[in-house]
């Protein structure tokens, strides 16, 4: 135990080593600097193991794993890289399922690792035993139990190669704590560039990209939307050069937001359910509908059989699975849209649409007159969600980054949060768990310390994870956290007015005195619920010297709109509740 | 419309593997109508043969998320025009009424079934076919006493396909770390981690 990794790195020939070094070692080799985690049982040869290296691994002591795994995603999603979790046996390791599950489907970059009992009890329902491998098998993008410490060393290789190649995605390793306990002939750390039955992306056609361009070319409305494949790939450059070569109206998923700035003369707004009334609507009117790097999701698309029939349909995507998943399209261009956007935008034409892009203008004057004008510059009455977030931009300028947990805030934050810089919302998008914004903005600001992180949340979402206050308490990372307080579990109780005849059942939900909890913590606070008070507190809040919980209490029953209905086609998207 | 489809899956040969695929189908309650696993004529590779009866849309869905599981090489989707396919049965009867009954050779004979074990008690027949064919002569020897019944899961061969050698041999191509050599990977010992 006493062997170094510098001095086992000197020595080409093989070393006795234990599992558990070797761990370190794997992780200290793939540059990770910070890991998330809680120790326990199972995986105690590894902690130990890590004492050692307490000033090269930054590790994270959360305090539940679901914050660990939350703050390994806002981590990675912040900064691009691979996203690290330690966990035990048992409950350590269910505690991830949700993150896991919420990494999966976003396309986040994690390798867990956690604890198992001795190789020898496996099967007998043993102290903590758990079988995490089946558990985990749908939620992540691989997974492998370790019983062996030889296989440690390819076995972390092969996880962080899986994860971050191709579509990114969780990767969950389970050691037995034999093999990280056993001595082993150790010949060094060597990384995975190939796995032979899996190919991270597929192979580039030229042949779809041209008869994309000529479509393209062709096109008297064409329509852009992305999602989070731009982030992914790095390919913010490759796509704002593609879109305004060729004068592209482009509209966002809610993961693709940020991939250009929101004010970028080409960008439409935000598309989904409660995205912007021009690109939910005018996505049934264009002539070619141009996806990269999204997936299509029913929160974006409303009702299928009513979703741009009329249109051509171009999907860029590195997952050749997501092509015609549920839209068929006309020309599939697989591939990683880094390799492929500058392809197609060589063949293209230099064009401006401007009667086309006239029309999302139109439509976004009649959102501002029916609901954004009210939203962002009320002037009697409970404060709005939307004036918070437009007095945020000023102050932050649109530089901070924005993480949001689930629910109406989500909704607001997103539809008018000013975002200038790539890789600057953070949310739960496809799997929609509340309780990740307070766990993700911690990950996030060791992810870019550099940059201000700010925590939006509901009052409800900001109970689902409080206990991680006390890893802001102890690690002292300076998020703000700002809870729009509505003393209801708002998108809940927006449902239940418009389809639920008003019957809340079980959505007023009681908070604590949040700044009175934070304060147990250490955390300073504010509550505000005057509007001559809100911009102050908020800058009091954003030029705090170290973490700030600000509470705002705004209109309990507000509805966020517009809104696509569940069951309807995009074009029928409502701008109040009188067109239900 | 749903019809037949025929599943041939390439796969690592790791532990859990089957719960991997099994899942991709019972997340869309999909049931299985066969399945069939045994090692490829690669050392290390196995295949599974799968049988649903499913939509064309979903089977190719089904087709592109299990290519994605990382230890499958390849998925091939078939109908039944386009393969050459098969199944066992084993059926066991009395061997008292069979010895008296004349027809059941006839029976044997006409269905291509072989005796293979004949007891005092009972015997056990043996017959391969596809479903019409092993079940017509299930309904045959249930009129002479059946005991017991039993039937494999689907093989079948692919009438169009290269195989799997040639696939293979390309995906080593694509492999960064070393040249291809014809074959010799093939008999390489640690084939999980091979990088």
């Amino acid at each position: 135990m006493k062997t170094t990794v510098r001095s086992l790195k000197e020595k080409t020939k093989t070393i006795n080593t234990t599992g558990s070094l070797a761990v370190i070692d794997a992780l200290l080799s793939e540059k990770a600097d910070t890991i998330f985690g809680y120790p326990g049982g199972a995986i105690m040869p590894i902690y130990d193991a890590l004492y050692d290296f307490k000033d090269k691994l930054n590790h994270i002591l959360v305090r539940h794993e679901q914050g660990a795994i939350h703050a390994a995603q806002g981590y990675a999603r912040v900064s691009g890289k691979t996203g690290v979790v330690f966990a035990t046996s048992g409950p350590g390791a269910t505690n991830l399922v949700t993150g896991l599950a919420d990494a999966m489907i976003d396309s986040t970059p994690l390798v867990c690792i956690t604890g198992q009992v001795f190789a020898h009890l496996l099967g007998t329902d043993a102290f903590q035993e758990t079988d995490i491998i089946n558990i985990t098998t749908p939620i992540t993008k691989w997974n492998y139990q370790v019983t062996d410490a030889k296989e440690i060393p390819e076995a972390i290789a092969k996880a962080f190669f899986i994860a971050k190649s191709g579509r990114p995605g969780p990767v969950l390793i389970d050691i037995t704590k034999n093999a990280q306990l056993q001595l082993f002939d150790y010949i060094g750390y060597r990384p995975c560039i190939h796995v032979r039955s899996y190919r991270a992306k597929p192979n580039v056609r030229i042949a779809y990209i041209e008869k994309a361009a000529v479509i393209i070319n062709q096109a008297k409305k064409p329509f852009v939307i992305f999602g989070q494949g731009v982030l992914l790939g790095n390919a913010e450059k490759e796509f704002q050069a593609f879109i305004e070569k060729a004068g592209l109206p482009a509209a966002w998923t809610i993961m693709g937001m940020s991939a250009i700035p929101t004010d970028h003369p080409l960008g439409v707004g935000m598309l989904g359910m409660h995205g912007n009334y021009g690109p939910n609507y005018l996505t049934n009117e264009c002539d070619v509908l141009i996806a990269v790097g999204m997936r299509f999701d029913d929160r974006v698309t409303g009702r299928l059989d009513k979703y741009a029939k009329q249109s051509q349909i171009i999907h860029m995507d590195i997952d050749p699975a997501e092509i015609d998943k549920n839209i068929q399209t006309t020309v599939p261009v697989w591939g990683d849209c880094k390799e492929t956007l500058p392809l197609l935008t060589h063949l293209l034409d230099k064009k401006i649409h401007r009667e086309w892009f006239n029309e999302f203008e139109i439509k976004r004057e009649k959102e501002t007159t029916v609901v954004i004008q009210k939203e962002l510059h009320p002037t009697e009455g409970g404060l709005t969600m939307g004036e918070v977030i437009n007095i945020l931009n000023e102050l932050t300028g649109g530089d901070a980054v924005i993480v949001t947990d689930v629910g109406q805030h989500q909704m607001v934050t997103c539809r008018y949060a000013k975002q200038n810089k790539t890789r600057s919302n953070i949310t739960s998008g496809g799997l929609g768990t509340m309780g990740y914004a307070l766990p993700a903005a911690i990950g996030a600001k060791f992810g870019a310390p550099e940059r201000q992180v700010i925590a939006i949340m509901g009052d409800g979402g900001a109970q689902m994870n409080i206990q991680e206050l006390g890893t802001i308490m102890q690690f002292q990372p300076n998020v703000k956290i700002l809870i729009l307080n509505n003393s209801f579990l708002g998108m809940v109780r927006q449902w239940q007015e418009l389809f639920h005849e008003k019957r809340y059942s079980f959505t007023d939900i009681q908070s604590p005195n949040f700044v009175q909890v934070a304060k147990g913590y250490k955390i300073d606070g504010r509550q505000v619920s005057k509007r001559e008070d809100l911009r102050e507190s908020l800058k009091q809040m954003l030029d705090h010297p170290s973490a700030f919980l600000l509470e705002v209490a705004v209109i309990h029953e507000d509805n966020v709109f517009p809104m696509v209905m569940q069951g309807k086609g995009v074009a029928e998207i409502i701008l109040s509740k009188e067109e239900i | 419309m749903k019809q037949e489809y025929t599943l041939t899956i390439y796969t690592e040969n790791q532990v859990g593997l089957i719960n991997k695929i099994a899942i991709m189908f019972s997340r869309r309650k999909i049931s299985l109508e066969s399945l069939n696993t045994s090692p490829s004529e690669i050392e290390k590779i196995y295949r599974f043969t799968i049988v649903v009866k499913e939509t064309e849309t979903v089977v190719k869905n089904l087709v592109r998320q299990i290519e994605k599981i990382v230890d499958v090489f390849k998925v091939y989707c078939n109908t039944n025009d386009e393969i050459i396919w098969q199944q066992m049965a084993l059926y066991k009867v009395p061997t008292a009424i069979i010895m008296k009954e004349v027809k059941v050779e006839r029976l044997l004979r006409e269905y291509g079934a072989k005796a293979v074990v004949i007891q005092e008690d009972y015997t056990v027949f043996e017959a391969t076919g596809q479903d019409e064919e092993v079940n017509n002569l299930l309904q045959e020897l249930d009129k002479f006493g059946l005991i017991e019944f039993v039937r494999s899961s689907r093989i079948a061969i692919i009438k169009s396909s290269e195989g799997i050698h040639k696939k293979v041999l390309d995906m080593e191509k694509n492999d960064p770390t070393k040249q291809p050599i014809n074959n010799e990977f093939l008999n390489h010992k640690s084939v999980i981690f091979e990088m």
